[in-house]
């Protein structure tokens, strides 16, 4: 049985103050991941209603403005506040000084004011929904966006103050990587997650700028009519998209890129084997982010950008697949002739390994180009991308939660409800999400609120399946809640992992490790640990 | 273990301290690069729609005004240059002589900027639907005022900011918190001016020269 | 359905839509065999690596191969660049317009399609063409982007306000098919829909000739409830009293309205004439001034037409 470690950062220092101006990694860590649950709550929540109103033809419960509302919210909760800072600012916050031996973050101040900037950001984006509303859809493509009178300044303007918030953390991680690893601690002895953070950081350092310039021209437009995005004045409405998708792009391998990295911190422990590849996993991330930057146009096949930037476009998009298939070859190599358990994390694991190879393979039919003027703005689209930010980040970010929980909490979780919740959510999401690749083929348009009859039947099979991965997750709310009052204390290491984080007692004390820390083995050297345990 | 009054906890020393200071402010700079880039992207994209019209409205900028505001700007930032070269020799009394001729210069070339600005204001040469000025033929010549009014506006934000901060540092030198051992915020000041600058070196020639 | 390929695609009804099935059914089987692929292994791997006792015991250290490495990157390399290659020469295919293709002005506003052919017909949401013949659609639109698509020929377009797009294409088979707006556009985006409906030649040809001469033989009232549908005006009016985008049509003839300025006028023939023309001229109380113009594109005798139509709705 495990201990419960008493002096720790939950409880020590106390006080409301010191939480409010804390500058310990680990409770920003956790103020986000309270924030990130919240927001996909209520994105969740407003997907159930979306699937409601879908589960007919006809207009049912919500009228059309209120629908495209509710899309577009659904889209930027789960896009801006939900899903980008999941796993860095929240998890990887509490995670990355822990699993490269450092006491803090490098910018501990700069921490602190990156959450308050999120705070910010969010309320400002949350103040939309009582000022009218925003009915753009997440992507916020002008003119529609600069004629509609939604409120569509203040979730621009929120979007901008939360790009902030994203890249100081991107900074924070970057020096943190480069200035704080403990001696011994090696670029290549580095934990892949560590890598994951490493390359997501760079994406966001690099491309959320253009975002925040971008909102800003979209709200000088909304306000003054600059006229760069308006046609009528001699500017153009396909320029706004351009810039739109050299962020956002990229910002699909923010979302994706530490979850791949949880994954190979899932997989080598609950194998109990040294992960295989260990280059070719961390120089694909790298591949990943350098290659996401020249993309952006397989979003506008059917804007009329010439053919010419299109070929380019779409030849670049393949050659993402290549490091994305290195990466989960690899860990399926890590699997071989391994020793593996399957508890609750590892089962996200491989249910990640299955959805995301989905989400990814049906890119392919994106990224081609003749295929892509069939798909685009087709619920094949919304079929691929819910493949991988749900099947994908979503996966590995409940594998990483349950994963750390008892590190985080110091207590356990139901195992049994675990498993019966991730089971729930598997099938749950593929009932949902398989019908819109076939809605999507056969033409059913995304952003509809209604649709003709013969789409009828698909969509009734999608709304049900939205009740049953709805179902996975009231049940793994309610675990998790219990598990925080009346879990068993969780020892140290209750998964047998060789990471720096697993060597603190559970939860972490404040000042994460004693002095005396040395680094003695690779996270990953299960052969030569178990070894000398054994002899 | 002596530990200087500055060192944070988490650092094991000064060393590693000054070195993630200093690299956290050339992310953020490169940041600051990136964010100007896309309006630099956005000036090309326009030039090469409407040539004939960027040629004729740039004509309406003040190249004798550009050219002292540059000129006050480069040695404002030689300036900075020496407020460090000073705090790096203990001559506190220096740096903020030489960072307060930083912060008359950065005044200098906002009040410059307020002329030009009202100027243009009064004969209606501004962005988009405010455009009223009828001096130029071709068409459309309002998305030029956009992009030199966004641009500029944007850079001086920066100037204000980068006033704010300097004088932030300077009332911490005249504290005497900094010294050779430690001077690492008078250094990223330095750093965020000379950004500033390059800027601007920049958007004159984009601007007022180039036709 | 005879025409069915898969279980995933419409039919295919235009000359191009063969080949994008071709490409889309080789990349479903690859890619699903990739997909069992990782799903087998996995499988296997899991079920055969199972840990058995609760010892604990040592795995192999081996973290790398290089054979393994180069294969796993060299196989998807080669059949990417196929996919890749593929899609761009049937994507050629779809961009060059034969010579000969007839010429037909699409224009998308708020929400709706307008058609007009050269012969002066003007219809709105039914694009009629004629089978087995190239049809060029030069496009553009009133406000903000819409997007041309028709499942059955497997094409889209973006209809974008400050320029022309283009788009091609020949039908295979006579039949309606599906006309969607795919680029987001608004409250009637999910409405913006019509038909494609080929035809025969020579009915496309009776069809042409009998749309251009003006009707003059139709009752008024009767020729209006026709526009009402023709015109797409039930996208956003009712004539049951409910409240759509715009106003009701029931009962409000000879009765007043009142705009947004405070004002208030009576219903007649002059204002709806108005306010087909010039429609933001008065914007009634608790309305978006969202309605189009229709300048241009009603004959008096039409404008007229539409007037009875509304006073018979009592
Ligand atoms: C987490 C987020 C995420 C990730 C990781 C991806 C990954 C990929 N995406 Fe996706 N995408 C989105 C989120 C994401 N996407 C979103 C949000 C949108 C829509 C936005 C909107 O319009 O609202 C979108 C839309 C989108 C489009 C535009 C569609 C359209 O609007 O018409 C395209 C087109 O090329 C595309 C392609 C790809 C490709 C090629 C990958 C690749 O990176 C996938 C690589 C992975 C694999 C290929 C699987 C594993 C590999 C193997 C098992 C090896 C063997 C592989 C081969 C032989 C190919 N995506
Ligand atoms: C991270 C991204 C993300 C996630 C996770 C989801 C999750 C879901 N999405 Fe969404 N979706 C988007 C991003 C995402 N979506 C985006 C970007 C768009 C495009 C918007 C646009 O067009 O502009 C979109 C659009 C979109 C549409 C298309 C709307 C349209 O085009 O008309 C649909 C329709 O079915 C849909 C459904 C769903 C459903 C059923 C879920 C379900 O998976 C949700 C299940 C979740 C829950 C039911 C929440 C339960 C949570 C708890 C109980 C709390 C948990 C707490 C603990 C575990 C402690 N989404
Ligand atoms: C895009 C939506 C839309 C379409 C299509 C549309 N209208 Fe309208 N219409 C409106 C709106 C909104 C108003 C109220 C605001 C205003 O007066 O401009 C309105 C007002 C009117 C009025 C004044 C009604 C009153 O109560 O005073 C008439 C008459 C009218 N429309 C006729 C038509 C006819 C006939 C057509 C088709 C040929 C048509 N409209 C198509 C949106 C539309
Ligand atoms: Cu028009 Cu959507
Ligand atoms: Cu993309």
């Amino acid at each position: 049985m495990g201990t419960y470690s008493e002096r720790n950062y939950l409880n020590t220092p106390t006080g409301i103050k010191s939480w409010l101006f804390t500058l310990d990694h680990k409770r920003i860590g956790l103020m986000y991941l309270f924030a990130i649950m919240t927001f996909l709550f209520v994105g969740g929540m407003i997907a159930l209603v979306i699937r409601l109103e879908l589960l007919n033809p006809g207009p049912d419960i919500v009228a059309a403005d209120i629908y495209n509302r509710l899309f577009t919210l659904h889209g930027a909760i789960m896009i801006f506040l939900f899903i980008i800072p999941s796993i860095p600012a929240a998890l990887g916050n509490i995670l990355l000084p822990l699993m490269i031996g450092a006491k803090d973050v490098a910018l501990p101040r700069l921490n602190l004011l990156s959450w308050y900037v999120f705070v910010a950001g969010a309320c400002i984006a949350m103040y939309s929904i009582i000022s009218g509303g925003v009915d753009t859809g997440w992507t916020f493509y002008t003119p529609y966006s600069s004629t509609t009178d939604s409120a569509v300044i203040s979730m621009t303007f929120g979007a901008f103050v939360l790009g902030f918030s994203s890249i100081f953390t991107g900074i924070n991680f970057i020096v943190t990587v480069h200035k704080l690893r403990m001696p011994g601690m090696t670029w290549f002895k580095m934990p892949l997650m560590v890598w994951g953070l490493y390359a997501t950081a760079v994406i966001q350092i690099l491309a959320t700028p253009v975002l925040a310039i971008t909102l800003v021209l979209l709200i000088l437009e909304r306000t003054w009519s600059i006229g760069i995005f308006d046609p009528m004045m001699g500017g153009d409405p396909v320029l706004f998209q351009h810039f739109f998708w050299f962020y956002s792009h990229p910002a699909v391998y923010i979302m994706i890129l530490p979850g791949m990295g949880i994954i190979s911190e899932l997989i080598t422990t609950f194998s109990k084997k040294k992960i295989f590849g260990y280059k070719a996993i961390a120089f694909s991330s790298l591949g990943i982010a350098f290659l996401s930057f020249m993309v952006w146009g397989h979003h506008m096949f059917t804007s009329g950008q010439s053919e010419f930037s299109s070929m380019i476009f779409s030849v670049i998009t393949f050659l993402v697949g290549i490091p994305s298939g290195i990466k989960i070859f690899n860990w399926l190599a890590t699997m071989y002739k391994g020793r593996i358990t399957f508890e609750t994390p590892m089962l996200y694991a491989l249910i990640f390994l299955f959805t995301f190879s989905i989400g990814g393979l049906t890119g392919m039919f994106l990224g081609s180009i003749a295929t892509d003027i069939h798909l685009h703005d087709t619920y094949f689209v919304v079929a691929h991308f819910h493949y991988v930010m749900m099947g994908g980040t979503v996966m590995a970010f409940l594998g990483g939660l349950h994963y750390w929980w008892p590190k985080i909490w110091g207590r356990m979780y139901n195992e049994t409800h675990g498993r019966i919740s991730a089971i729930l959510v598997f099938v749950g999401f593929n009932m949902t999400f398989i019908p819109q690749f076939i809605l999507g083929s056969q033409g059913m348009p995304r952003r509809y609120y209604m649709y003709v009859e013969r789409f009828h039947t698909l969509n009734i099979v999608s709304t049900v399946g939205s009740w049953i991965l709805a179902a996975g997750f009231f049940l793994m709310l309610y675990y998790l809640v219990i598990s925080l009052f009346n879990g068993k204390p969780a020892g140290n290491n209750p998964w047998g992992s060789l990471g720096l984080e697993w060597s603190t007692p559970s939860p972490i004390p404040p000042e994460n490790f004693d002095d005396d820390l040395k680094f003695e083995h690779g996270p990953y050297d299960y052969d030569k640990v178990i070894a000398e345990k054994t002899i | 273990m002596s530990h200087p009054a500055h060192l944070q906890h988490h650092f094991s020393d000064s060393e590693q301290q000054y070195e993630s200071s200093k690299l956290g402010m050339w992310l953020f700079l490169l940041t600051e690069v990136l964010m100007f880039g896309g309006l630099f992207c956005a000036y090309a994209i326009f030039r090469a729609w409407h040539p004939e019209m960027f040629y004729h409205a740039h004509k309406m900028l003040d190249v004798t005004m550009g050219t002292i505001n540059t000129v006050a700007l480069i040695t404002s930032s030689l300036t900075v240059a020496l407020a460090i070269y000073s705090i790096q020799n203990n001559r506190q009394k220096d740096t903020v002589r030489y960072l307060t001729i930083t912060i008359l210069l950065a005044v200098v070339f906002l009040v410059i900027k307020y002329f030009e600005y009202a100027h243009k204001i009064h004969l209606g040469q501004l962005p988009g639907k405010f455009y009223t000025y009828g001096g130029i033929e071709e068409a459309n010549p309002h998305l030029f005022f956009s992009m030199y009014f966004i641009m500029t506006g944007l850079h001086g934000i920066h100037v204000l900011g980068g006033i704010a901060v300097i004088s932030w540092v300077i009332v911490r030198t005249k504290r005497g918190e900094f010294s050779s051992d430690y001077y690492t915020p008078v250094e990223m000041v330095g750093l965020f001016w000379h950004l500033v600058d390059l800027i601007w070196i920049f958007l004159f020639p984009l601007f007022y020269l180039i036709g | 359905m005879d025409t069915n390929k898969t279980l995933m695609l419409p039919g295919a009804k235009s000359t191009i839509a063969g080949d994008v099935d071709s490409l889309f059914n080789f990349i479903l089987y690859t890619t699903g065999a990739i997909f069992i692929l990782v799903v087998v292994v996995m499988m296997y791997f899991a079920i055969r690596y199972r840990q058995r006792s609760g010892k604990a015991e040592v795995t192999s250290g081996r973290d790398y191969n290089h054979v393994l490495e180069v294969i796993w990157t060299v196989i998807p390399s080669i059949l990417v660049m196929v996919v890749f290659f593929w899609g761009f020469k049937v994507y050629m295919k779809m961009n060059i317009i034969p010579r000969d293709a007839i010429e037909i002005k699409v224009t998308g506003q708020k929400w709706f399609w307008t058609f007009d052919y050269d012969e002066g017909i003007n219809i709105v949401n039914e694009l009629v063409i004629p089978v087995d013949t190239p049809v060029k659609l030069l496009m553009s639109s009133q406000d903000v982007i819409h997007s041309f698509f028709v499942p059955s020929f497997r094409t889209k377009m973006d209809v974008l306000p400050n320029r022309y797009s283009l788009l091609w294409f020949e039908s295979t088979e006579v039949g309606e098919y599906d006309l969607f707006c795919t680029e987001y556009c608004g409250k009637g985006h999910s409405e913006m829909i019509g038909k494609v409906r080929v035809l025969p030649k020579v009915e496309y040809e009776k069809w042409l000739v009998e749309s251009a001469v003006e009707d003059t033989t139709t009752p008024l009232a009767e020729l209006g409830e026709q526009l009402f549908k023709k015109k797409a005006c039930f996208t956003c009016h009712s004539i049951d009293g409910s409240r759509l985008v715009g106003p009701s049509f029931k009962g409000i003839f000879g009765n007043p309205v009142k705009h947004n300025d405070g004002t208030t006028a009576t219903v007649d023939e002059n204002y709806i004439r108005e306010s087909l023309l010039d429609p933001q001229a008065k914007v009634v109380d608790g309305f978006a001034p969202v309605m189009p113009t229709y300048q241009g594109q009603l004959t008096d005798r039409e404008i007229d037409g539409i007037a009875a139509f509304i006073k018979t709705l009592k």
